[in-house]
């Protein structure tokens, strides 16, 4: 309101100087406020009763208006319109208040170190709670359809693209099993229990039938990815407690379907016999096949679109994010799992979609991913907090914490008694505190509270409806709130391992696919088809069918350890470029011509500056040094170790170049290996140009349209001098529209 | 043929002791063994090489190479055999036993060592000790032999590359006139040690049965 609008002016001109927190705390303040009074502009029909400055203000305009009109009306210079922007207008303002929240939760310190994001975003989401029900006006509540068409799927998205294969392979028959039988476990022993105490006298509640309680059962017997996520990510537990936690908060969504629309059936339903028991099995692999199907059917379509991109690669991201989307919405138009349907959709579209697409789309990808789970991640927290304070509410105490009780001991006693069965199968078994980690872990959070919303109301009584959504709020509030604060201290308590800051290193490549090999060599001599077996049948495959269709070109026969090796020099090289030094080299081809003189054979005359070996590994020296990336380019599959990527930070110049010196001296003394130790050592050039072309590229080597940072090789096997001659230079650093295409990276 | 038995019987607990598989295991090993070995009491490389599974192996010489390795016996001399009994197939095949859950701390860095001093040797191959520069390039490039020529060129450089990384992390004051001779066994196990080899080298030898020994059977 204009009033408002008054009132805020002084204040900003009162935001002189000062720390930067208190501006920023009375930004956000103003902000709130805003907010706040933007739902008092509420639909103008309707409300004339309740807001009656509201309404003389407007009469006031209005009288102003027709006062003019009988007068020579005069050209509105100003005018007030806020219902043509009011929908965008209010979403955006919701979203930039939490991304501001969240930004002022790091400016201050200490808080973020002892309260994990999640609760903090709770929190503010219930203070706007409180101050949109003090204004008495109606709050956004976590819609349903809001939530799983819209908040849902970019955390998802982001969680599938970069699941950590390996792990996730490796562990899946534990995954599963905690995923499958633990949901079941914890949905009927929940919904059993509440169900007997339900019949308890006092807890006046008897009218809930049993299906109802299994619904509720079956509700809140779901780990939640989004809360798994949000606190797990900030403690950087090690790589197996990780995966197994979140791979279960991400399989079990298809029993969690399953179960919810087979209660709600059956509670329409008069009888429920066994056929529709054994129905509802069936109905457990259709949702769960069915979706990873249609996720399947995406991705590889997503992968064939993405061979053929290389002369619009401007929207390359897009097709990525369209499929995906695509195969979540067609597995909700089918019942079938979404969730299973949008990670196997990632997971199958990844490798074959990043051999495609330029660099640039790749970076556009990851940032847009990362940036859109972030916000919907912070915006369903606050809505949660929101709805809190505004959902209908029925506090029934014995209800309430019955269900907190059961909801901890089933998950302990599934946990523990899973694990028991499952260690018989394991080689790497899980210790106890691991089983307390994952029992731990096992947090609720808003798909719970979303399904509970959408029970409808003829369910019982409307109290039957609060009632449940109360004991979902509250173990929600409490597995967030309690164990997620509590789980850093715990971790560091129990010296739970924590998950290695190791960078990729080339050695521990070469040998993970030699160990590949060996044990698959050994499992056949044993004549035994193991793992290893079936999965290199299966890389087989991939290598001679699969690839050739979805990726383009050349790329479909690079074998893994190239590709990763192309990768580690490409991006040493840019951070080279980029760190603008390119030009001063040449200092070090002095030593290295001294050495290569001593060297017993003759070096083939060069036309161009001399960076020989030297050069290169310093390059590959600089780049191994300080990169963090992993080996499937990406290993940081959470929001909070992707803000660390040193590549994308503003390095040191200084630091840089104190590291390149060193480096300097250290590669060249390895290069010069007297001749006895090799015949025809292949020496790599890399040509440097002064200005920004930088790469040279031998025409010879191969005719990909993409590239590689392809070196020269100037061993005696290339007899043609053609090699020195031609040259064409790529451009790494921005490069002009129409040469988009082929300037970037390999994978 | 009732004393043959008692006497494989009394060599079967033997092997338990020095190998640490079960007697199940044992026998099941045995019964492969025959098979590849036509029955005969030694196996010969040939035999290995017939098996049709391992045609698609691109490290298959080096696999088989490490079976007649003397250093992957217990005496850990140089050189290697000709052909071997079931006894060395045995030693050879305990490398790669899984751990159990009852594995002490010493227990399983013993396990890792000697796992990765398997690996060391299927690299060392003119057994000095070292992985030379030419050892870590052919193994390389046996890795990616199925990429045709561009595999050999880039199978130098990333072999390059790798020894330049083992030589900075291990020798890090390497002086200007300092040359890297290779790979010393302590420096594979640094680079190493974050693979955990312990928990990823091994093969399930519980789920063997009779039944699948038919499968894979050498040239008939």
């Amino acid at each position: 309101s204009a009033a408002d609008r008054n009132r805020i002016h002084p204040n900003m001109a009162v935001l002189g100087p000062g720390p930067a927190s208190f501006r920023f705390g009375s930004v956000l303040l103003i902000l709130l406020i805003l907010s706040g009074s933007s739902w008092t502009r509420d639909v103008p029909t309707g409300r004339n009763d309740t807001r009656p400055e509201l309404n003389r203000e407007r009469d006031g305009q209005n009288r102003d208006h027709g006062n003019n009109a009988t007068k020579h009306k005069a050209f509105p210079v100003l005018e007030l319109n806020y219902d043509y922007v009011r929908m965008p207008f209010e979403i955006s303002l919701w979203i930039l208040l939490a991304l501001l929240m969240k930004l002022g939760f790091h400016i201050i310190p200490r808080i973020s170190h002892i309260v994990p994001e999640s609760c903090l975003l709770i929190f503010v989401g219930l203070l706007i709670g409180g101050v949109i029900k003090a204004i008495q006006e109606k709050a956004p509540v976590m819609d349903t359809k809001l939530f799983f068409l819209y908040l849902l799927p970019p955390i998802i998205l982001d969680a599938g693209y970069f699941l950590p294969i390996r792990a996730f392979t490796e562990n899946m028959g534990t995954i599963l099993v905690f995923a499958v039988v633990g949901t079941l476990w914890n949905a009927f022993f929940i919904g059993g229990m509440m169900f007997a105490v339900c019949q308890i006298e006092a807890a006046a509640a008897a009218h809930v039938s049993l299906l109802s309680c299994l619904l509720f059962g079956s509700i809140i017997s779901a780990v939640d990815p989004v809360a798994v996520l949000a606190v797990f990510e900030e403690i950087h537990i090690n790589e197996l407690l990780h995966i197994l936690v979140f791979g279960e908060s991400l399989l079990n969504d298809a029993v969690t379907v399953v179960l919810y629309h087979l209660f709600e059936e059956f509670s329409h339903a008069d009888t429920v016999t066994v056929g529709d028991a054994f129905l509802g099995v069936v109905s457990f692999f259709v949702v769960s096949l069915g979706g990873i199907l249609v996720g399947v059917i995406y991705g590889v379509l997503g992968a064939f679109t993405s061979r053929f991109t290389s002369h619009f690669r401007v929207i390359e991201p897009l097709f990525v994010f369209l499929y995906s989307y695509m195969a979540y919405l067609s597995a909700e138009v089918f019942h079938l799992s979404g969730i299973m349907s949008l990670i196997a959709c990632g997971v199958v579209m990844r490798p074959y979609v990043e051999a495609n697409i330029s660099h640039k789309s790749y970076t556009t990808i990851k940032y847009f991913l990362k940036m859109w789970s972030s916000v919907s991640e912070t915006l369903i927290f606050i809505f949660l907090g929101v709805s809190t304070v505004e959902g209908p509410h029925n506090w029934n105490w014995i209800f309430v914490v019955f269900t907190l009780v059961f909801c901890l001991l089933s998950r302990v006693l599934g946990v523990v008694g899973l694990t028991f069965i499952i260690n018989k199968f394991r080689i790497v078994k899980l210790t106890k505190k691991d089983q307390f980690i994952v029992a731990y872990g096992g947090l609720r959070g808003a798909i719970a509270f979303s399904l509970g919303y959408l029970i409808h109301q003829d369910e019982g009584s409307k109290d039957t409806r609060g009632m449940f959504l109360t004991a979902i709020i509250t173990v929600i509030f409490f597995t967030v709130f309690v164990q997620g604060m509590t789980i850093r201290p715990l971790v560091e308590l129990l010296a739970v391992k924590k998950k290695k800051e190791s960078k990729p290193s080339i050695n521990e490549e070469i040998h993970t696919q030699f160990l590949d090999h060996l044990l698959t060599g050994i499992e056949d001599i044993c004549g035994h088809y193991g793992h290893h077996h079936w999965k290199d049948k299966l890389n087989r495959f991939n290598k001679t069918y699969v690839k050739k269709w979805l990726i383009a070109g050349e790329r479909s026969s690079e074998p893994q350890l190239i590709s990763f090796y192309n990768k580690m020099e490409m991006k040493q090289a840019m951070m080279l470029v980029e760190s603008g030094s390119a030009a001063k080299l040449p200092s070090v081809s002095k030593k290295v011509k001294r050495t290569a003189e001593q060297q017993s054979e003759p070096t083939p005359e060069r036309m161009i500056p001399k960076i020989s070996k030297t050069r290169e590994a310093e390059i590959r020296r600089i780049l191994r040094a300080n990169l963090q990336n992993t080996r499937q380019r990406l290993r940081s599959y959470s929001r909070h170790d992707f803000f660390m990527d040193p590549f994308e930070d503003n390095m040191s110049e200084v630091r840089f170049r104190r590291q390149r010196v060193e480096m300097e001296r250290r590669m060249s003394h390895y290069l010069t290996v007297p001749a006895k130790q090799q015949e025809t050592p292949s020496v790599r050039k890399v040509w440097f140009e002064p200005e920004h072309k930088v790469y040279t590229y031998d025409k010879n080597e191969s005719t990909r349209p993409s590239d590689s940072a392809a070196l020269l090789d100037e061993s005696n096997q290339r007899a043609d001098g053609q090699s020195e001659r031609e040259k064409p230079t790529r451009c790494l650093s921005d490069p002009g529209p129409d040469e988009e295409g082929s300037c970037f990276l390999p994978s | 043929m009732g004393a043959t038995q008692t006497h494989s019987e009394y060599q079967y607990e033997n092997m338990v002791g020095k190998t640490g598989f079960s007697t199940e295991q044992i026998k099941n090993l045995h019964m492969r063994f025959q098979q590849l070995s036509g029955n005969e009491k030694t196996l010969r490389r040939e035999h290995l090489k017939n098996i049709p599974a391992l045609a698609n192996n691109p490290i298959k010489t080096e696999i088989i190479e490490a079976f007649f390795d003397k250093r992957n016996q217990l005496d850990n001399e140089l050189g290697s055999y000709e052909e071997i009994g079931f006894e060395e197939f045995l030693m050879v095949m305990s490398h790669f036993r899984p751990l159990s859950i009852k594995t002490s701390e010493e227990e399983r860095t013993a396990m890792r060592r000697q796992k990765v001093r398997f690996l060391f040797n299927m690299h060392d191959t003119d057994g000095d000790g070292k992985i030379t520069l030419e050892e870590y390039r052919k193994a390389v490039e046996e890795l990616l032999s199925e990429s045709g020529t561009i595999g050999q060129e880039g199978a130098r450089a990333i072999a390059d590359a790798a020894m330049l990384e083992v030589a900075s992390t291990n020798v890090p004051n390497l002086g200007p006139d300092d040359f890297y001779e290779g790979i010393t066994f302590e420096h594979f196990e640094e680079i190493l040690k974050d693979l955990e080899m312990e928990s990823r080298m091994h093969v399930r030898f519980l789920d063997m049965n009779t039944a699948n020994l038919r499968c894979g059977k050498t040239s008939s």
